[in-house]
Order: C-alpha cells, then sequence, then structure tokens
C-alpha cells in the first residue's frame, strides 16, 4: 500500500482504526483520524477518556493493540520512543531537577549523540527563543512555574521535531499565567509552523488555541471539527453537556413546518430548524439544543408562549450573567445575557420567568 | 504552636528523649572513657590520663589482621551489596510482574532471620560449596546480610522520582541504558553513596554471620570476642571505641547524604 495515496498530502499523523487496550480495560476504543501538517489540534475529555493514551501512542511510549499509526508517512507501529522525533512536553514537566536549565535542553541532543560545542549552542538559541537564556546555568528549583515551562519547551523543541505533544502542560499555573502561557504557545505553534497535539481537559484552552479539536469520551471520539464547529452544531449529548452552555431537549418528531421540523417536548411543541438533521421519520426521537446565550426571557403574564421556569440563582460572568432556573418538571435551564438585558426582569429566587427561542437558532443533535 | 504545648508534657517527653540517648549512649562513653584510663580494670575512681591501650592495640598484628579482613570484607561487601539493591530496587520501580510481592518479600527477608540461624545456615551452604572459612565466605554472608538494607535506601530515594522522568528520557532521544545512565544513576547517586557507607557499616559490626564463616579470617568484632574469652583486658575498650567511631562516621555520612537529597527534591 502506498501511504501517500492513502494519506491526505498535508496530513503528518494518521490514525488508522487504532485501538489500545491495557488488559480487560480498553483506553482507546477505536480512533480514526488525521494531523495536519502545521496543524494545532487538541484532545479534549475529562480524566480516563483516552486522550493522554492516544498522545502517548503518537510517542511512542504505548503500541496500539490494533490498527496502525502513520507518522510522516512512516508506519512507526512498535518504534520505539527514542527512535522517533516525537518530543512531548509534560503535565509534570518532568526536567530533570540534577541538571541545570541548559543541560536540560541540551539532553536530546546529547542522547543524538551530537558535539558538545553545537550542542551548547543550540540549546542556547533555544533558551534565548524562550526568554529564559538568563537563566541557563540555574538549577530547575529556582525556577518560577512559567519558567519551567518555557524550560520543558525549549528541551523538547530543541531538536526542531515536526511534531510537538503536549500533555495538559498548562494545568499547573494560575489562570493569569495560563492565559500568559497560551499566547506564547500559539504564536509560537505559527511562527514555527509544526505540528502541535494539545491534550488537555479544559474547553477554554482548547478553543483559544487549537485549529481542530477532537472530543473523547470513555475511550471514544465523540466529536471532531473546528471550535466553531462544535461550539453551533455538536453532534450529541455527550459534546453539548461536556460544552455545558446548551439547554438539551428530548422529544419526538410530529411533523414538519416549511424548513422546521415541529417537535413534541415534555414542555409542548416546538419549531426547529433542521439544517444539519439527520433524515429521520415522524414519531422519530429528537434530541436538540438551545445555547445559553439564544435563550430569551419574558416576564411571566406578557403571554409569549415558551416554558415556565422558576429562578434558581445568578452567576456572574465577566460582563454577562448566567442565570440558573428549574422548570415544574425538575428540569434544569440557563440563560447567558449581558447585565442591561437582564435588568428589565424580576430574578429573585423563585419568581417565574418564560423561557422561548427563535426556531432558526436550535441546533438537533445529529449523533443522536 | 508553642501555645498550645502542656509544659508538664514537653517536660516529660524532653525527660524520656534523654534517658533513651542516655541508655543507648552510656555504655558507650563508658568503655571511651576507660579505654583512655591507666587502671587495669574498670572501676572507679578513674587512674591516670593514658593512651597505652591505645599504643598496645596498635603495636598487636592480630588486632591489624583483624582490621584489614574487616575493611577489605567491608569495602567488598559494599559495592556487591549496593550493586544488588541498586538491581533490586529498580527492578520493583520499573515492572509490574506476577508475584512481585513475594518478589519483594524475599529480598527484603535476609534482616529478619536471626542471626545465628543465618550463621550456621551460611556455614552449612558454604562448607557444602567448599567456600567456608575464608574471607570469601564472609563477603558472600555479609552481602547477602547488606544488600536488603541497599536496596530500601535506593528503594525510597527512587519513590521520590517524577515516574515520567524516565519516559521523559526515553522520549528525548535516550534509550533504556542511555536512561539509566544519565537519569536514573544521577538521580539517585545520592542514595547509592549513602547505601555504600550503611552496607560497609553493617558489615563492619556484624559479629555472629561472621564468627561462624570466617574461619582463621577473623573481622575485628570476632577478634574483639576471642579477647574477651582469653582475658579482660582494656585494650577491649579502645577497640569497641575505634569501631563505634567508624561506624557512626559512616552512617552519619549516609544520613547528611539522604537529607540533602530529599531536600533538594523540589
Amino acid at each position: 500500500m502506498n501511504i501517500h495515496t492513502d494519506m491526505k498530502s498535508d496530513a503528518i499523523v494518521k490514525l488508522d482504526g487504532v485501538v489500545k487496550k491495557f488488559g480487560e480495560f480498553t483506553a482507546v476504543e477505536r480512533a480514526d483520524f488525521e494531523i495536519g501538517r502545521g496543524e494545532f489540534l487538541a484532545i479534549m475529555g475529562s480524566s480516563g477518556c483516552g486522550k493522554t493514551t492516544t498522545l502517548r501512542m503518537l510517542a511512542g511510549l504505548e503500541d496500539p493493540t490494533e490498527g496502525d499509526i502513520w507518522l510522516d508517512g512512516e508506519r512507526v507501529n512498535g518504534k520505539a520512543t527514542w527512535d522517533r522525533d516525537t518530543p512531548m512536553v509534560w503535565q509534570s514537566l518532568a526536567l530533570f531537577p540534577f541538571l541545570t536549565v541548559q543541560e536540560n535542553v541540551e539532553f536530546s541532543l546529547r542522547m543524538r549523540g551530537i558535539s558538545k560545542s553545537e550542542r551548547t549552542e543550540r540549546a542556547r538559541k533555544w533558551l534565548d527563543k524562550m526568554q529564559i537564556l538568563e537563566f541557563a546555568d540555574r538549577n530547575i528549583s529556582q525556577l518560577s512555574g512559567g519558567q519551567r515551562q518555557r524550560v520543558a519547551l525549549a528541551r523538547a523543541l530543541v531538536t526542531e521535531p515536526k511534531i510537538l505533544l503536549l500533555d495538559e502542560p498548562l494545568s499547573a499555573l494560575d489562570a493569569h499565567l495560563k492565559v500568559r502561557m497560551q499566547a506564547v504557545l500559539s504564536n509560537l505553534q505559527k511562527d514555527l509552523g509544526i505540528t502541535f497535539v494539545y491534550v488537555t481537559h479544559s474547553m477554554s484552552e482548547a478553543f483559544a488555541m487549537a485549529d481542530r479539536v477532537v472530543i473523547m469520551s470513555r475511550g471514544r471520539i465523540e466529536q471532531i471539527g473546528t471550535p466553531q464547529e462544535i461550539y453551533h452544531a455538536p453532534r450529541n449529548r455527550f459534546v453539548a453537556e461536556f460544552l455545558g452552555s446548551a439547554n438539551i431537549f428530548s422529544g419526538r418528531l410530529a411533523g414538519t413546518s416549511g424548513d422546521d421540523w415541529l417537535i413534541d417536548t415534555d414542555h409542548g411543541r416546538f419549531a426547529v430548524s433542521a439544517l444539519h438533521a439527520p433524515a429521520k421519520s415522524p414519531g422519530d426521537a429528537v434530541t436538540f439544543i438551545v445555547s445559553a446565550e439564544n435563550m430569551r426571557i419574558s416576564p411571566e403574564g406578557s403571554g409569549v408562549p415558551g416554558i415556565r421556569a422558576r429562578v434558581v440563582g445568578e452567576e456572574f460572568v465577566g460582563a454577562t450573567a448566567i442565570v440558573f432556573l428549574e422548570t415544574e418538571s425538575g428540569e434544569e435551564l440557563k440563560v447567558q445575557k449581558s447585565h442591561g438585558e437582564l435588568a428589565s426582569v424580576d430574578l429573585h429566587p423563585g419568581s417565574t420567568l418564560i423561557l422561548h427561542w427563535e426556531s432558526e437558532t436550535c441546533h438537533v443533535l445529529p449523533g443522536e | 504552636m508553642t501555645g498550645n504545648r502542656n509544659f508538664i508534657i514537653d517536660v516529660l517527653l524532653k525527660l524520656h528523649i534523654a534517658a533513651c540517648v542516655i541508655f543507648i549512649f552510656a555504655p558507650i562513653l563508658g568503655s571511651f572513657v576507660f579505654s583512655l584510663n591507666s587502671d587495669r580494670f574498670p572501676s572507679l575512681p578513674l587512674g591516670q590520663f593514658s593512651t597505652e591501650w591505645y599504643r598496645l592495640i596498635w603495636e598487636d598484628p592480630f588486632v591489624w589482621t583483624g582490621f584489614y579482613n574487616t575493611v577489605i570484607v567491608g569495602f567488598v561487601v559494599a559495592v556487591i551489596a549496593t550493586l544488588l539493591g541498586f538491581g533490586g530496587a529498580y527492578t520493583d520501580f520499573r515492572y509490574n510482574f506476577f508475584g512481585k510481592n513475594i518478589y519483594l518479600a524475599l529480598a527484603l527477608l535476609p534482616p529478619t532471620i536471626p542471626v545465628v540461624i543465618m550463621g550456621l545456615a551460611m556455614l552449612a551452604f558454604l562448607s557444602r560449596v567448599n567456600l567456608s572459612g575464608s574471607t570469601i565466605s564472609v563477603i558472600i554472608a555479609h552481602g547477602v546480610m547488606c544488600s536488603p538494607f541497599a536496596m530500601a535506601i535506593i528503594r525510597l530515594r527512587l519513590s521520590q522520582m517524577d515516574p515520567d522522568l524516565e519516559a521523559a528520557a526515553w522520549n528525548l532521544g535516550g534509550n533504556e541504558w542511555a536512561t539509566l545512565r544519565h537519569v536514573i544513576i544521577p538521580f539517585t547517586k545520592p542514595a547509592i553513596l549513602a547505601a555504600l557507607f550503611i552496607t560497609m557499616a553493617v558489615s563492619f559490626d556484624e559479629f555472629a554471620v561472621a564468627w561462624f564463616v570466617s574461619g582463621l579470617n577473623e573481622t575485628l568484632p570476632v577478634k574483639i570476642l576471642g579477647f574477651l574469652q582469653g582475658q579482660v583486658s582494656p585494650r577491649i575498650n579502645a577497640i569497641g571505641s575505634l569501631a563505634f567511631v567508624s561506624s557512626i562516621t559512616l552512617i552519619i555520612l549516609a544520613q547528611i547524604l539522604l537529607r540533602n537529597s530529599s531536600k533538594e527534591k523540589s
């Protein structure tokens, strides 16, 4: 088989039916996707979803149980990690505490038998690029969290690899530094033009930096797409719940009205835009979402048709607030609006409001 | 913290510690004092200050051969036991396998066996393979007894290591040997040195097993027993003091190394 005809010409990584089992436990159920050259791909999911295992298989630290992994046109199953050039930035950073900053950065060059003078030169170039040249002779324990992060990046990038693997590298940093390091990573990836595969449990990190996001859960890939696609058109209930910003409604298809579907739910019949919806027949179960910012609020008694719900609480999120409500049947709903828009309604806990929305802001989950 | 302390409990605890320390060190201190006393028998009041007993053992060729045997055995045992201990500890750190708990229990077992039984068993075994009664036999027996100490010390150090460190080194292009050399050994170096000192100290002091297997190549502790059986001489005090000083030096060195290494771990 000629891989070049088989693979998109711009793909550097291809996972072909990759399965990873640890004894009885299936860590990765079946991964089939490609990663483009120069792409920033985030793999996102909660702990134990298989994201780190997938990354470790790319690094060569785990071998797939089934399926093939192709790296830059070469099948790499069984190829040891030290024979690949797939450096990883670890969650713990895994810097060598007994070496200085510069010796840490030189490590992979030393393992490759590169001369002392060249090692020094290349390490110093990367330390300079990461703006930590002044700390070259320090011990790791003398550095701050952000500086260590930069050492870890320099150490991984010093061989000028085509792909960099990152395993939740920012999770130990405080919020402010995290945002700064996100910018550093983003710019670095654009400057170098190499592929970044970034594993995280944080949606904000993934969506802020990645070109494409892979969402995993319990070893399965739930959705792959750009942050825009995933945010606006989640494929299934899991993704919608994971994103956490949407109200999810289930019902049955009752019929159509123009381009819209009419769906019977516990809360009554709703017209829903069926733009991305899969083929369904009347009577089939349908799940759709309305994102919190597309929800509208009217005071009770305004006569607007919609769902009656009681205010439970309110949370400030910068310029907006999220209002949490509960329907008569106990379902939780949320609405996100600017403070100005919320000023006109009574938000005291216990007060009743009417929630409604435009049919075109609904999204039918195609994977349900 | 101090505000919550009960004064009486505080004083009692301090007294308790002081009593323990006195109980342990008084005999040693006594032996040291009498080693510098001119009297033939250890009795009060003390006689004159004298280094006579040290001069006598300095001039005694039997003491020198014993000391020489002890040092040779100590050095060789330290190296062998530390190598074995490192291997055992690294195996435990790196691999999971069926029966690992049994492996660990067996590896750490020797110090729990009564020394007399250990000595007898060693003598029986070594004489059967024609290795008894020589310096080699003491080395083998002490190697068995000291390895668990080395293993315990190195295992402790490895347990402080970020488990990602080794995989990170592989990921950066080091194969397993290179990683062992450039990451595992540098990281465990303080513990390796501490293990060398401790195992040497254990071998220095060990009497019972050496008595069983050493034959004519007696180590210093065995020599001391010989002295005691023949005559009561204050030379014993002098030898005992020297042996104590060398052991305690090795152990303090080991403690310093271990303490610094756990401090540097960030």
